[in-house]
C-alpha cells in the first residue's frame, strides 16, 4: 500500500503562498481552544516555542523531554546565530534573496514554497526574540549588529555571541515556563517517548518510559507534535549532545509516517578532531571562525614540520586556491569535502593525519590579537581546553563532522506527516534545507516551525477534524504500552556479553566510514549487508544491567541504540538509491571532473519517502517530485 | 594515567548512599572527565556492575546538564570550565578523585550523581521572562539597547542553569541562578515593565524552594561555569528592595 | 503554580540580609565612635572620666543611644539565627571533601566570630559598665576601671583576641553590607573593599593598642603632677 504523498502547496506565485493559506485556513474559536489538547515531544526550539505559542493560543499542552529541564534542549549548542531577511545593512538582502540563497544552498532539493515561508518569517523571528529579551549582539548605535556567515554575501545573521542558539532557546524556554507557571503546559522533563498511539488512523498520544521511576505511560491528545531533533547520533561520534537519537521519529516511522531523505546528513566542517577511541562527541566550533580563519594543508605528503617552520611557499590554502571567489567560506559540504580529499591525498595535519589548519596568523596581524580574542574569544578557550594548544600561536587543526540531519519525517506544507495528527517540526522533519543547510539557518526554521507556521496549521487540524474522545485507558493505549513494557524486558534479559556503547561506535564507525562524507554503491551495499548482522548481534549479545523501575541510562541508551540500528540500515537504502550526488549526498560516482558533486536534475528531483512496510520487508519508496518556477536550476558553482 | 576514585553511590531518593572507591587504571590524559566515567562505567558493566550514574548531555559545556563535586569543588577544578569540558590533564597520574552529587535540599539526589534541579525551572516560571506572546511586536530595531546594556544582558544570561552555584554556596544559596535572570531582564528594555514583579516573584519562588541565604561569600562566583559575577546579586537586592518600597497591589480586573 | 507576587520582606532571604546590613551597620558606626572616645584613654585621666561623665549626662541620648543598640543587637543576632537555620536546612548532609575555592576566612566564620562577639559584648559590660566581672570597680571612675582592668594579664589577651574577632567579623560584614544593600557595582566593589578594610584595620589597632599600653606600662594608674625624674645613664 503505497501513501499519497500531498504536500498541500497553495497553488500560485510562491511570493502569495503563505498569505493565501494562512487565509484559506480554518480557524478554531477562541473559546474552543481550550477544549483542544496537544503533546508536543522535545522542548528545543521548535517544540519549546510551539509549546509555549500553543499555550498561549489557548490550547492544553503537555511537552516532554528527556533531559531534566526543557532549558537543555541541544538547540542551545547553536553557536554562530540566525539569519533573517531584515536588509538592516543595508547591503542588498531580500526575502527572495534569503529565500533563493537557501534553495541554491539545498542544492535544489527542498519545496521552493516552504523555503520561501521560511524566508518570509525569518524577519519575525527577530522582532519576537528581541522583544522577549533576547539579548542579540548591537552596534554602539543601539540597533542590531549583523554579520556575514557560512557564505552568504549578504550580513544577515543576527547573533548573541558564540551562544545565539542559547540564547533563542532561553527566549523560548522563558515563554514556555511561563505557560507551565500559568498552568497552561504541563511539563514532563525526563520522560522519554517511547512509542506512538494511533487510533482509527490518527496520532492521539504517545506512550512514555518516566526516566527516574521507569513508569511506562500513555498520555493521549488531539493532535501530537514531535520537535525531536535529529539524527546525527547514528554516527556514534557528532556534535550532536549524547542524548540525542532517533527514537520518537522512527516509532513513527513504523506508525506510518514516511521518513524523508535520511542520506542527507550535514557535515560540518570546523571541527575539533579525534583524539582516541575514549571519545565520545565532536565538538563543533562556530564556523564563523572561517570569516577570518585561512584554511591549509602542507604542499607535500606526509610533512611532519610544525606549521611554523612550512614556509609560506609550502603551503596549499586550498579552498583559496580553488574557490577565489568564495575562498575559505565556501558552503560547509564543499569546505568539508575538500577536508577530506587533502586528508585523503595523505596531506592531513596531526597526529592522526585527519585534520587541516586553520590559521589565524594573518587575522591577528590584521586585527591585532586583542581584535581577534573579541571575535573569538570564547572559541579560542575552547579550544585550548579540549586539545592544550593555544590557538593565539599554533594554527587550530579542525576536520568535519557529522553536525545536522536535513533528512527527517517527510512532512506536508502543514507540517504534519502521512499520519494524520501528527506534525513533525524543526530539525526532525525533512522540509526546508533540502540537501544542505546553509549556516544559521538551523536556528530560524525551528523558530519558524514553532512560534509561526504549526500554531496556524495545527488550528486548521483541529477545526476540520471531528475527534472521539479518548482516554488513557484505551485499548490500544495498553497495546502500546505492553509492546513497551516488553522491549524493555527483553532488553533487560538478554543478559550478553558487550556493552551498549560498544554496538554504538560500532555501528557508527561502519556508517562514517560507507555513508559519511563520501558514500560510493559498493560501500553503502556492504553497509546494508552488515547492519542487520550487528544487529542480530545486539538481540543476543548486549548487556544492559539494572531493573526497568529505577533511573537506568544503560537501558535508555539501549532502546535508542537499537532504533539506530534499524534506522542506519534505510539511511544507507536512500544513499543507495539516490545515484547522484547533492548537498550533503555525495556519492563518488557522480562528481564533475574537477571532483564537484553532480546532480542529476532529470531523475533526482525528487525527495524520496520512505513508508515503512513491516519487520523485515524492504521499505517502500515513494517520490514527491519537486518543482521550481521562481528559481532556475543551477549546477552550484562556488568557483 | 591510574586514578583512583571515590564516587558518591545511591540508588535512588530513599537509600542512604555512600562513598565507594573505584580504580580507573589506564587513563588517557586527553580524555574528558565524562569520557572518563564512560571509561569507568564500560569496565563496570563488563563486571557486572551497576554503572555510576551522571547527568550529562551535550558534553560541550553549554547545556548545563552535567555537573558534580570534583575534589570539594563543583565542576572540578579549572576556572570557567563544566565537568564535560574538563580534561584528565587537569590530574596527575595517581590523583584521587572525590567525585559527589550537589547537595542541597532544593535539589535531591534522584541516583549517584544525578539530583533533581526541577527548582530552578519554577524559579523561571515564576517571572524569569518578558510577558510578550508570540505575535507582532514591533521591529527588532525599533527598541534601541545600548551596546554596553546588551553586553551586561549577554554577561547575565550566560547562565546554564548547571546549579554549580548553589553546589558551590555554603548556605546552599540560589542567588546567583536567580540573579543572572533578573539581571540579564533588568539591563534590557524590554524587561523594564515586568522588573518590579519579577523579582519580588522570583525571590518569593527562590525562597519557598528552600534554598539558603547568600553571605556573600563569593563561592559560587568561583565556580560558575560561565562567571557570572555577584554583581548581579547586587543589582538583584538593588531591585527588591525598590520593587517593595513601590509594591502595590494589582487592581482587580487585570489580567 | 503561581508565584506571589506580594513582597515578604522580612520572611525574604534578601529582607534578612538588608535586616543584618542595616543593623550591622549601626553597630559598625558604634565601634567606631566607641573606639574614638576610648583614644582619649591617652590623654589622662581627667579628660577620659570627662568625657565618661558627659556620655552619662544626658539621659535621654544615653538610654535612646542603648536602644537602638540593643534593638540592633537583638535584630542582628536573631536574623543571624534564622539565616544560619535556613542555611543548614538547605545543605542538610555535608561534602565528604569540601576545598574552597575564594571565600575568604572571615566570611566563613561569620558564625564563629559573630557569637564569640556576643559573649564579649556581655562580658564588656559586665566588666566596665556594671562591674560585676571586675575586681576593683569603682563606680564613678573610668579611668581607674579602665587600667585596673587591663592590668590583669589575661583580660588584656581576651580583650585582644576578641578584637581580632570584631576585625575579622567587620572585614567581611562591612563589604558584605554593600552587596546586601544593593550598593555594590563593578565600579564600587572596590571602593567599599577599601573602605571596609580601612576602617576595620585602624579600628582594630586603636582598640588593641589600649590593653597593650597598659600591660606595657604606658597608660598607668597614677600620673604624678610633678616632672618625672630624670632617669639617669641612659644616654
Amino acid at each position: 500500500m503505497a501513501i499519497k504523498l500531498e504536500s498541500k502547496i497553495p497553488d500560485g506565485p510562491v511570493e502569495q503562498a503563505w498569505d493565501k493559506h494562512r487565509f484559506d485556513m480554518k480557524l478554531v474559536n477562541p473559546a474552543n481552544k481550550r477544549k483542544y489538547s496537544v503533546i508536543v515531544v522535545g522542548s528545543g526550539l521548535a517544540g519549546g516555542a510551539a509549546s509555549a505559542t500553543l499555550a498561549e493560543l489557548g490550547y492544553n499542552v503537555s511537552c516532554f523531554c528527556y533531559q531534566d529541564s526543557p532549558r537543555r534542549a541541544h538547540s542551545i549548542a547553536a553557536q554562530g546565530g540566525i539569519n533573517a531577511a531584515k536588509n538592516y545593512q543595508n547591503d542588498g538582502d531580500s526575502i527572495h534573496r534569503l529565500f533563493y540563497d537557501t534553495v541554491k544552498g539545498g542544492d535544489y532539493r527542498a519545496r521552493e514554497a516552504n523555503v520561501h515561508r521560511l524566508a518570509q518569517i525569518s524577519v519575525n523571528i527577530i522582532d519576537q526574540a528581541v522583544a522577549m529579551g533576547v539579548p542579540f549582539a548591537r552596534e554602539y548605535g543601539g540597533t542590531l549588529a549583523n554579520r556575514s556567515f557560512g557564505g552568504a554575501q549578504v550580513s544577515r545573521t543576527f547573533y548573541a555571541r558564540g551562544q545565539t542558539g542559547q540564547q533563542l532557546l532561553l527566549g523560548a524556554y522563558q515563554a514556555l515556563e511561563r505557560q507551565i507557571g500559568l498552568g497552561k503546559v504541563k511539563m514532563y522533563p525526563r520522560h522519554e517517548m517511547l512509542d506512538l498511539i494511533v487510533i482509527d488512523g490518527r496520532a492521539r498520544g504517545i506512550v512514555t518510559r518516566d526516566m527516574v521511576t521507569g513508569k511506562v505511560a500513555s498520555h493521549v491528545a488531539d493532535a501530537v507534535v514531535l520537535g525531536t531533533g535529529g539524527y546525527g547520533n547514528v554516527f556514534y561520534l557528532s556534535t550532536n549532545a549524547k542524548g540525542c537519537n532517533v527514537t520518537s521519529i522512527w516509532r513513527a516511522y513504523k506508525k506510518g509516517a514516511a521518513l524523508a531523505n535520511p542520506c542527507y546528513t550535514q557535515i560540518h566542517p570546523t571541527c575539533i578532531p579525534v583524539s582516541g577511541d575514549h571519545q565520545s562527541k565532536l565538538t563543533l566550533m562556530s564556523e564563523s571562525l572561517r570569516n577570518d580563519g585561512r584554511i591549509w594543508v602542507p604542499l607535500k605528503k606526509g610533512d611532519t614540520r610544525r606549521p611554523d617552520q612550512i614556509p609560506e611557499a609550502e603551503r596549499d590554502y586550498y579552498l583559496e586556491r580553488k574557490y577565489p571567489r568564495f575562498g575559505n567560506l565556501v558552503p560547509r559540504d564543499v569546505a568539508s569535502r575538500n577536508a577530506k580529499q587533502v586528508c585523503d591525498e595523505g596531506r592531513g595535519v596531526g597526529e592522526t593525519g585527519l585534520g587541516v589548519y586553520l590559521d589565524f596568523a594573518d587575522a591577528i596581524k590584521r586585527l591585532t590579537e586583542g581584535g581577534v580574542r573579541e571575535r573569538y574569544g570564547n572559541l579560542f578557550d575552547m579550544y585550548e581546553r579540549i586539545t592544550d594548544e593555544n590557538p593565539y600561536k599554533v594554527p587550530m587543526r579542525i576536520f568535519p563532522a557529522i553536525h545536522y540531519t536535513m533528512g527527517g519525517t517527510w512532512v506536508d506544507y502543514n507540517l504534519m506527516s502521512t499520519l494524520p495528527g501528527l506534525h513533525v517540526i524543526g530539525e526532525a522533519n525533512f522540509s526546508d534545507h533540502g540537501a544542505n543547510r546553509l549556516g544559521a539557518s538551523a536556528l530560524m526554521q525551528g523558530l519558524a516551525d514553532g512560534y509561526f507556521i504549526l500554531p496556524y496549521t495545527i488550528g486548521d487540524y483541529l477545526a476540520r477534524t471531528k475527534l472521539d474522545k479518548i482516554t488513557p485507558d484505551h485499548p490500544e493505549c495498553k497495546k502500546v504500552e505492553a509492546e513497551v513494557n516488553g522491549q524493555t524486558k527483553k532488553l533487560l534479559g538478554i543478559g550478553g556479553k558487550r556493552t551498549v556503547d560498544s554496538f554504538h561506535r560500532e555501528l557508527g564507525k561502519l556508517l562514517w566510514e560507507k555513508c559519511g562524507m563520501a558514500r560510493n554503491k559498493a560501500g553503502l551495499t556492504e553497509a546494508i549487508e552488515k547492519i542487520p548482522s550487528i544487529r542480530e548481534e545486539f538481540w543476543q549479545n548486549v548487556k544492559v544491567l539494572g531493573g526497568g523501575e529505577e533511573l537506568n541510562q544503560s537501558l535508555e541508551k539501549a532502546g535508542r541504540v537499537a532504533d539506530f540500528l534499524e534506522f542506519g540500515e534505510l539511511m544507507c537504502r536512500d544513499a543507495l538509491h539516490r545515484e547522484e550526488s547533492c548537498g550533503g549526498h555525495f556519492r563518488e560516482e557522480y562528481q564533475t571532473p574537477e571532483g564537484e558533486a553532480l546532480r542529476n536534475d532529470d531523475d533526482f528531483a525528487y525527495v524520496a519517502a520512505w513508508e515503512y512496510a513491516g519487520e523485515g520487508k524492504a521499505p517502500i519508496l515513494n517520490k514527491e517530485a519537486l518543482e521550481f518556477h521562481a528559481v532556475h536550476l543551477t549546477q552550484r558553482s562556488y568557483k | 594515567m591510574n586514578i583512583k576514585l571515590h564516587v558518591w553511590r545511591q540508588k535512588n531518593g530513599a537509600d542512604a548512599g555512600k562513598i565507594v572507591d573505584y580504580d580507573a587504571p589506564d587513563i588517557s590524559p586527553d580524555m574528558s572527565f565524562l569520557e572518563m566515567l564512560d571509561v569507568v562505567n564500560e569496565r563496570l558493566i563488563t563486571k557486572g556492575e551497576d554503572p555510576i550514574a551522571f547527568d550529562h548531555d551535550c558534553r560541550e559545556g553549554i547545556c548545563g546538564m552535567c555537573g558534580m563535586m570534583i575534589n570539594g569543588t563543583p565542576h572540578g577544578p579549572r576556572k570557567a570550565t563544566t565537568a564535560c569540558q574538563l580534561h584528565m590533564r587537569s590530574f596527575k597520574d595517581g590523583d584521587e578523585i572525590w567525585i559527589e552529587p550537589w547537595r542541597a535540599s532544593a535539589f535531591p539526589v534522584v541516583k549517584d550523581l544525578v539530583v533533581n534541579r526541577g527548582a530552578f525551572d519554577r524559579i523561571i516560571a515564576a517571572g524569569g521572562f518578558v510577558s510578550v506572546p508570540a505575535g507582532s511586536p514591533p521591529d527588532g530595531n525599533a527598541i534601541p539597547v545600548p551596546k554596553m546594556n546588551a553586553d551586561l544582558a549577554m554577561d547575565a544570561a550566560a547562565c546554564i542553569g548547571c546549579g554549580a552555584c548553589v553546589a558551590a554556596c555554603p548556605n546552599g544559596s540560589a542567588m546567583l541562578f536567580t540573579s543572572a535572570k533578573v539581571a540579564h531582564l533588568a539591563r534590557l528594555p524590554q524587561g523594564q515593565p515586568e522588573r518590579d514583579t519579577r523579582a519580588l516573584r522570583m525571590v518569593n519562588q527562590m525562597d519557598a524552594e528552600g534554598f539558603g541565604g547568600c553571605t556573600n561569600v563569593g563561592e559560587c562566583e568561583a565556580a560558575c561555569p560561565k562567571e557570572i559575577t555577584l554583581e548581579n546579586i547586587a543589582l538583584m537586592n538593588r531591585d527588591y528592595i525598590k520593587a517593595t518600597a513601590v509594591y502595590r497591589k494589582e487592581r482587580a480586573g487585570g489580567d | 503554580m503561581t508565584a506571589i507576587a506580594a513582597p515578604r520582606f522580612l520572611q525574604s532571604t534578601v529582607g534578612k540580609k538588608v535586616v543584618m546590613a542595616v543593623t550591622g551597620i549601626i553597630l559598625f558606626g558604634f565601634t567606631i565612635v566607641h573606639m574614638l572616645g576610648n583614644l582619649q584613654i591617652y590623654l589622662g585621666p581627667a579628660k577620659f572620666n570627662a568625657y565618661a561623665h558627659f556620655l552619662k549626662s544626658v539621659p535621654s541620648l544615653l538610654w535612646g543611644t542603648r536602644a537602638i543598640l540593643f534593638i540592633s543587637v537583638l535584630l542582628h543576632v536573631v536574623t543571624a539565627v534564622q539565616l544560619t537555620a535556613l542555611a543548614g536546612a538547605a545543605r542538610p548532609r555535608a561534602y565528604s571533601f569540601r576545598r574552597w575555592r575564594s571565600a575568604s576566612y572571615a566570611s566563613r566564620t561569620m558564625m564563629l566570630s559573630g557569637p564569640l562577639l556576643a559573649l564579649f559584648v556581655v562580658y564588656h559590660l559586665l566588666h566596665f559598665t556594671t562591674g560585676q566581672a571586675h575586681p576593683h570597680f569603682i563606680k564613678q571612675d573610668a579611668y581607674w576601671n579602665f587600667v585596673t582592668g587591663f592590668k590583669v594579664v589575661w583580660t588584656a589577651v581576651a580583650y585582644v583576641v576578641c578584637m581580632l574577632a570584631l576585625g575579622l567579623h567587620l572585614i567581611h560584614g562591612a563589604y558584605s553590607a554593600s552587596q546586601s544593600l544593593g550598593l555594590r557595582t563593578a565600579r564600587t566593589a572596590p571602593v567599599f573593599k577599601l573602605v571596609a578594610y580601612a576602617i576595620t584595620i585602624v579600628l582594630v589597632a586603636a582598640n588593641i593598642s589600649m590593653p597593650i599600653a597598659v600591660q606595657a606600662g604606658v597608660i598607668k594608674l597614677h600620673v604624678p603632677t610633678e616632672v618625672p625624674p630624670v632617669v639617669v645613664g641612659v644616654r
